[in-house]
């Protein structure tokens, strides 16, 4: 009986050197992500478990990412225990705020994510490693610090779902288009405690950032994890980030998998997912008249050049509405200058459009962008729960870059294909 | 065994983000977050709410963000424990390592309603409503054995500190 990805990537990480889908092993992973949210009660417990130094501080990366920079004296406090508690335990990863950027965007950069890796992180959307053909598992701030503590956590190893990715994406088709209509397929449980591989000879048609998009939302269907194949893109990007080479994992043919699906990429058009479920994905063309008050480009999933360029296309053309607040927000610093570089900030910033510095900021309704009771807004992130990004009764539709360009410069939810 | 305390029963798939929002997650303990629990999915709750009393959801409880900020608003509220179809994952481990008895028990999730009455035992996981007796599926190993020491906190210190060291 064959092996999935997942159980391969698992079974190297374990002492027992085996693990089938549903063994429970104890899982040294490669790195512990720990954020400024869920840090503070990380670092809490950690004392609490009496635990004066991590058991690898060269395996932990610190990144204070969501109230970052700190919007209060509260946040401000938060962002101060993780930066000091980095110091104090001689962790060199230690980003602190505008020094780095939005964890998941900022590990592979760091080569901190590649190939045959496993990741440990206090955030649900860690499973966006699975794009470098690694796996991250999010946890809670106590696992976490249990993690810190031992150097391994308990794992109930996933069982995989395959997902053959076939032809090219044409027209405004993205990552993300891709993620929201499997998604919508599948429920947003459709893949509870599961993981999803991806492969096919669709995926040598998408980047990664492309593929980070669809990892990213991997959890929105209820999966622990994600795992892409490993292909030439990957290997070039890991020699310029310095990732030390594992092996890469390949899924045996026999492999056992909860159930295969195929997507034709060359079929799809662009999706939307109306609030409040990422699982309420929508072709583009029957949404109807909506009007935004606000559109918000960035986020660990889509935030990436690829998507400022996307959006930058459009918005050279054409101005912002006067009605709408158009928020970008690239993911990481050096997306960031990359941007300056090229010159798509001087477009943001001339299309009437804001330009933040990376921070999760309003994607969790955290600070930067708040939406007001009524409010309607397109985003590139990955949640529209009832008041995700602001008030109660406010609105989030959730949409690749193009189209949250689109949106800002009309005003409604519009295909991008009419202001080419 | 509490007797006749209330249930709180909701939907399938109540996500994190609505049990408690990100605005408040600079807030850490307990007490701090208690105030706040629910505030996107039944902002009565905090008021209505008593000491043992229990929340009911359907598919896919706890849904979302990793944040453990959600179980330890419900604790904080005194709630006895949380009956469900099934859970999503990282919901699930975060409850039981603080000390927030989770329990799947369909057939209970079918029966009760909001609003109603029953009897608790949230160590057993037996439920008693208009007379019928429930009882929710057994924890897996590893998750009993953070029960038995009384949390992940103590299961760590109990590894890392024992009392009759080797």
């Amino acid at each position: 009986m064959g092996r999935s990805m997942t159980e391969k990537i698992y079974a190297k990480h374990c002492t027992a050197g085996e693990a089938r889908a549903g063994d429970v092993r104890m899982i040294q992973p490669d790195v512990i992500l720990v954020n400024d949210t869920s840090g503070s009660i990380t670092i809490n417990q950690l004392a609490e478990m009496g635990i004066a130094k991590v058991h690898d501080p060269a395996r932990v990366v610190l990144v204070a990412d969501h109230f970052s920079p700190s919007k209060d004296t509260s946040t401000a406090k938060a962002n101060r225990h993780l930066r000091e508690f980095g110091r104090t335990q001689g962790v060199k990863h230690n980003y602190d705020s505008l020094r780095g950027g939005i964890e998941h965007a900022l590990l592979p950069e760091i080569g901190m994510v590649g190939p045959g890796g496993i990741v440990f992180g206090s955030d649900s959307h860690t499973c966006t490693a699975g794009a470098f053909n690694a796996s991250g598992m999010g946890f809670g701030s106590t696992d976490l610090a249990a993690a810190l503590a031992l150097g391994e956590l308990w794992v109930k190893i996933p069982p995989a779902i395959r997902i053959d990715l076939e032809g090219a994406p044409t027209g405004f088709v993205t990552g993300k288009d891709i993620i929201l209509g499997i998604i919508a397929q599948l429920g947003s449980d459709g893949a509870l405690n599961a993981s999803l591989e991806f492969g096919g000879p669709g995926l040598q048609h998408l980047e990664l950032d492309e593929r980070t998009a669809i990892a990213n939302m991997a959890v929105e269907a209820g999966a622990e994890t994600c795992i892409f194949e490993c292909d030439s893109k990957v290997i070039n990007y890991i020699k310029q980030s310095g990732w030390r080479q594992q092996e890469p994992v390949h899924p045996d043919d026999d492999a056992v998998y909860l159930f295969r699906k195929t997507v034709r990429l060359d079929r799809l058009k662009p999706i939307i997912a109306k609030p409040p479920s990422p699982a309420n994905g929508v072709p583009l063309d029957s949404i109807g008249d909506v009007r935004v008050q606000q559109v918000y480009i960035g986020n660990c999933a889509n935030g990436t050049i690829t998507d400022l360029r996307q959006a930058a296309s459009l918005l050279k053309k054409h101005k912002v509405h006067p009605h709408v607040r158009l928020i970008v927000v690239p993911s990481t610093n050096a997306i960031y200058r990359q941007a300056a570089q090229e010159g798509l900030l001087e477009v943001f910033a001339e299309a009437g459009a804001g330009v933040s510095m990376p921070t999760c900021g309003a994607c969790f309704g955290g600070h930067m962008g708040i939406l007001a009771e009524g409010e309607t807004a397109v985003a590139t992130t990955n949640r529209n729960f009832h008041g995700r990004m602001g008030h109660t009764n406010s609105q989030i539709y959730l949409a690749n870059a193009w189209v949250a360009a689109a949106a800002a410069i009309t005003g409604k939810i519009t295909d991008p294909a009419t202001l080419v | 065994m509490l007797n006749n305390v209330k249930v709180h029963k909701y939907g399938d798939h109540v996500d994190t983000d609505t049990i408690l929002p990100g605005r408040y997650l600079d807030l850490r303990t307990e007490a701090e977050l208690a105030p706040y629990c629910l505030a996107g999915l039944d902002a009565d709750f905090v008021g209505r709410a008593k000491p043992g009393d229990v929340i009911v959801g359907g598919k896919n409880f706890g849904t979302g963000s990793s944040r453990e900020h959600a179980p330890l608003a419900i604790k904080g509220n005194g709630v006895s424990c949380i009956v469900a179809i099934n859970y999503a994952r990282i919901f699930y481990r975060n409850a039981i390592n603080i000390g927030l008895p989770v329990f799947e028990c369909p057939d209970l999730v079918a029966d009760v309603a909001h609003g109603d009455t029953i009897d608790v035992n949230a160590t057993t996981g037996t439920f008693v409503l208009n007379g019928k007796l429930y009882q929710a599926k057994p924890f897996a190993p590893s998750v009993k054995d953070i029960i038995e020491a009384g949390g992940l906190v103590q299961f760590v210190r109990q590894r890392t500190q024992p009392a009759f060291p080797r």
